[in-house]
């Protein structure tokens, strides 16, 4: 009978291709405690509400269950894993490289050179009649972009990606499973991957060039800048998260469009909707389907239902941006919806920092693919998932093709 | 519903944020009649944020913040003539130039200019500014750029710490009077006013409160100015940042409810005339309007907020063409925001509707915080500095009407909450006007009467 709970189901890797009808069945209570002490919400307005809600902990050392809380508290955390001030501070110094105030140009004036590494990559996929989309584009194009980015050499991307599969890992939600050792293996990974960052880093001090990781030693911060420890932790959360989100994003996009050849036409025909479609694509097959790490600091009512101090808060926000209380006709997907406030990257102090890189990533990959790639079709449908129910996405989409567009 | 409101012709007084925004829903819900813009300034509708911060930057020139058009409105507009008054009974709105214009409804969007220097002669000297129009920012931005030797700003609301700031940006010295015990406490309150003062000095304002500017001087050119403590300050720039006037002086013949304070209508912007009696066919939005609000006690508000112009001017022009029972009211929860001395500053609620406020998140002390106010006992009001994100937490405290402190537990929160008296000043004793401005009376000024009374 445990095994039928909510949770179980979503979680299951049965689900992975379609959990869009668990998330119905979730949406009915808009609070829905399981029976492991977890509660999970997938209502938007309850989301977002607590996405606000300065009570609700993004800091799994205020679990209550002791061994998650000490797990947790082995590695220090990065500002997704830590509440304000100190998640403010971390965060507005990371940000100082990135984005506004201190850099409003950083990732506009990456446009050109997104260009050439899509451009570059469509090119190479001119012989092959049967493609994987994910291996031999929307994996690379991303990494390519966040090592420029941090200032990693992509030569190193090998040893990396063993790294991140782990800490991904250590997302992956089943309840049915002990997760000490997962959680170890990506605390490994994460200290490995830290070194490694950390070590590139020195190498910069007193040598700036144009990339995060000089940025972060060479930069001065009058908030004091990162200690060693919180440069790699911080390096390491921006390396993972620059890439395997936008994998996603990339190729849950190509897929719902291949399963719409009218919308893909019209996307081919009028580019400019472009930026609008990867909007409803994060609503519609949002990359990071939940935030599993929310927890209660006080007693909180949502809805009517108390979720306790301590208990593990799953808010599912693929639920939410498909909320028939909050968008007409949610499980249509309309490139030209306008009214589209999605959940896709979160809401609050710990909206995703990496958005507006990761949307023109987004626009100009599926441009290039579209424009150069003729007679697009799926050979597998639905293609193979990834494990984890968090990041979902295609571990692999097979398409076959008639050749490059003169 | 009602076709004949689909058509006709509506008149439109005012032609900047308000006046745009209405244009543009009536012609969005298919008003298909004719529609004339009216507006005395010269230049096609422009957003005034930017004027006291990128434009006195030097960022954007005071031409280039001109609004952009969401969908073409097909309108005639009159702009560079000034309506000079309205007949209620044959309907007809009078121009400056003698033109008249018929209308079968009319909106009311004139806003606000700025509160002038009382002194003429002393306003007419060659370096005294307001700051108001896109004109004024434009000569103000030319004089800034001309490096002053010192710039006076008269009034510490939001346009004068605006201004403020954006002179310390330049490293042009700056002196700021304010006749209030601190910056913004007219709009803030106590609490904030004091850490908005700590933000005037830590960035090298020469900050005097508690006094006035008594008289500028010059012969022909500004050199200075006189103070009511009998200092001095020698400048050769002064900004006159006293607050806004309501443009209302033009309706004084027209035989609506229209007066300093403004155009009072009702909750779904249609005006009252004089007797108090509801029009069908007037209607106000915007900085002008004076409107009741149900969360605040029904008290008629008038609010001088970007966000108020565009949800009210939206809801009147939904009203000017939809039958009685699809009109709807203008409720919003009023928000505005404001930046300097490199802080974002962001409020929700009325402010100045409150007895009480708390610190709920953040500290004083490191300047990013949220403060919470509350009136008898329930939320009215949250302020952020750098913590705008927040926000939405306490705008929903505020609608639901949530008891007031709120719930301890934020997590960047761990000393208990202590509230403490608001500290709102009467606007009366202000030299310049708050920008959510309860136009009734102060709600702690009532408490104070009640235990009087009892």
């Amino acid at each position: 009978m445990a095994a039928d709970t909510l949770f179980r189901r979503i979680t299951d890797y049965a689900s992975r291709p379609d959990p869009y009808p668990l998330y119905a069945e979730l949406r009915e209570s808009k609070v829905a405690p399981q029976d492991d002490g977890s509660y999970l919400v997938g209502t938007y307005h309850e989301i977002t509400a607590l996405l606000h809600d300065p009570r609700i902990s993004s800091d799994r050392r205020h679990r209550s269950d002791p061994q998650e809380a000490r797990l947790a508290g082995e590695l220090a955390p990065s500002f997704i894993g830590v509440d304000d001030p100190e998640h403010d501070r971390l965060r507005r110094t990371a940000m100082r490289p990135f984005g506004p105030p201190h850099t409003p140009g950083r990732v506009d004036a990456m446009h050109g050179e997104i260009v050439r590494i899509a451009d570059g990559l469509v090119a190479g996929l001119r012989d092959k009649q049967r493609i994987d989309v994910v291996d031999d584009f929307a994996y690379p194009l991303p990494v390519t972009v966040i090592c420029r980015l941090l200032g990693v050499p992509q030569e190193d991307e090998p040893m990396f990606r063993g790294w991140s599969d782990a800490i991904v890992g250590g997302l992956d939600l089943n309840p049915d499973e002990d997760p000490t050792q997962r959680t170890q293996a990506a605390t490994e990974a994460r200290r490995a991957m830290g070194v490694y960052l950390g070590g590139l880093a020195e190498q910069r001090r007193g040598k700036p060039s144009d990339d995060l990781l000089s940025a972060f030693v060479n930069d001065q911060d009058p908030a004091g800048g990162l200690s060693q420890i919180e440069l790699m932790v911080t390096s390491v959360l921006l390396l993972v998260a620059g890439h395997e989100t936008t994998v996603n994003l990339i190729t849950n996009g190509m897929l719902t469009l291949l399963r719409r050849p009218d919308q893909l036409d019209l996307l081919r025909r009028e580019p400019a909707l472009m930026p609008q479609a990867v909007e409803e694509l994060l609503r519609f097959e949002p990359p990071v389907q939940m935030l599993p790490q929310r927890t209660p600091l006080v007693d909180v009512e949502v809805a009517g239902v108390t979720v306790p101090k301590g208990a593990p808060l799953v808010l599912v926000l693929a639920s939410g941006s498909r909320d028939p209380r909050r968008f007409r006709d949610p499980d249509r997907f309309d490139p030209q919806r306008t009214d589209n406030q999605h959940l896709g990257f979160g809401s609050g102090v710990h909206s995703c920092f990496g958005a507006p890189l990761a949307r023109l990533e987004a626009q100009i990959a599926l441009t290039a693919l579209l424009r150069d790639l003729d007679g697009l079709r799926l050979a597998e449908d639905p293609p193979p998932y990834r494990r984890s129910p968090v990041l979902r996405g295609p571990r692999h989409l097979v398409v076959e093709h008639d050749g490059l567009r003169a | 519903m009602s076709g004949e409101l689909r058509d006709g012709r509506i008149v439109i007084v005012g032609a900047s944020l308000a006046g745009l925004r209405a244009a543009e829903t009536l012609r969005d819900e298919g008003f298909a009649g004719s529609l004339t813009l009216v507006g005395d300034e010269p230049h096609p509708p422009y957003d005034r944020p930017p004027l006291s911060k990128q434009v006195l930057l030097g960022r954007v020139p005071a031409t280039a913040t001109g609004l952009p058009a969401r969908r073409p409105v097909d309108a005639q507009w009159k702009l560079g003539v000034a309506a000079t008054g309205v007949d209620g009974i044959g309907r007809r709105v009078f121009l400056a130039n003698g033109e008249e214009l018929p209308f079968d409804r009319l909106l009311i969007a004139t806003g606000t200019r700025a509160r002038p220097w009382p002194n003429p002669a002393e306003a007419a000297l060659d370096g005294v500014f307001a700051l108001r129009t896109s004109d004024d920012a434009a000569g103000l931005a030319e004089r800034l750029d001309a490096g002053p030797r010192r710039v006076l700003v008269i009034g510490a609301g939001f346009t004068g710490s605006e201004i403020a700031s954006a002179c310390r940006e330049r490293d042009i010295p700056v002196t700021v009077v304010e006749r209030g015990p601190a910056p913004l406490v007219g709009a803030l309150g106590g609490t904030l006013a004091a850490v908005a003062a700590e933000m005037h000095r830590r960035h090298g304002v020469d900050l005097r409160c508690g006094v006035q500017v008594t008289s500028l001087e010059g012969d022909g050119r500004l050199t200075g100015a006189r103070l009511s403590d009998g200092s001095t300050v020698e400048a050769d720039v002064a900004v006159v940042a006293l607050g806004a006037v309501r443009n209302t002086e033009w309706l004084a013949e027209s035989g609506l409810a229209a007066g300093p304070r403004g155009v009072t209508c009702d909750a779904g912007c249609r005006a009252f005339n004089m007797y108090g009696i509801v029009t069908d066919d007037v209607f106000v939005a915007g900085d002008v309007a004076r409107f009741p609000h149900p969360l605040f006690g029904y008290q008629l508000l008038a609010l001088e907020h970007w966000g108020n112009a565009v949800a009210q001017a939206e809801v009147a022009a939904h009203n000017m063409v939809s039958a009685g029972p699809f009109r709807r009211p203008h409720l919003a929860v009023p928000t505005f925001w404001s930046s300097q001395f490199g802080h974002n500053i962001k409020s929700v609620g009325v402010p100045t509707y409150s007895d009480q406020v708390v610190v709920a998140q953040g500290s004083l002390r490191e300047a990013r915080l949220v403060v919470v106010y509350g009136y008898k006992g329930r939320i009215t009001a949250a302020v952020s500095v750098n913590r705008a994100k927040w926000l939405d937490y306490y705008q929903n405290l505020i609608e639901t009407a949530a008891p007031f402190p709120p719930e301890p537990g934020a997590a960047d929160r761990t000393a208990p909450m202590i509230p403490l008296p608001s500290d709102v000043p009467d606007p009366a004793v202000l030299s310049h006007g708050p920008t959510v401005a309860l136009t009734g009376h102060l709600p702690d000024r009532r408490l104070t009467l009640v235990r009087h009374g009892g």
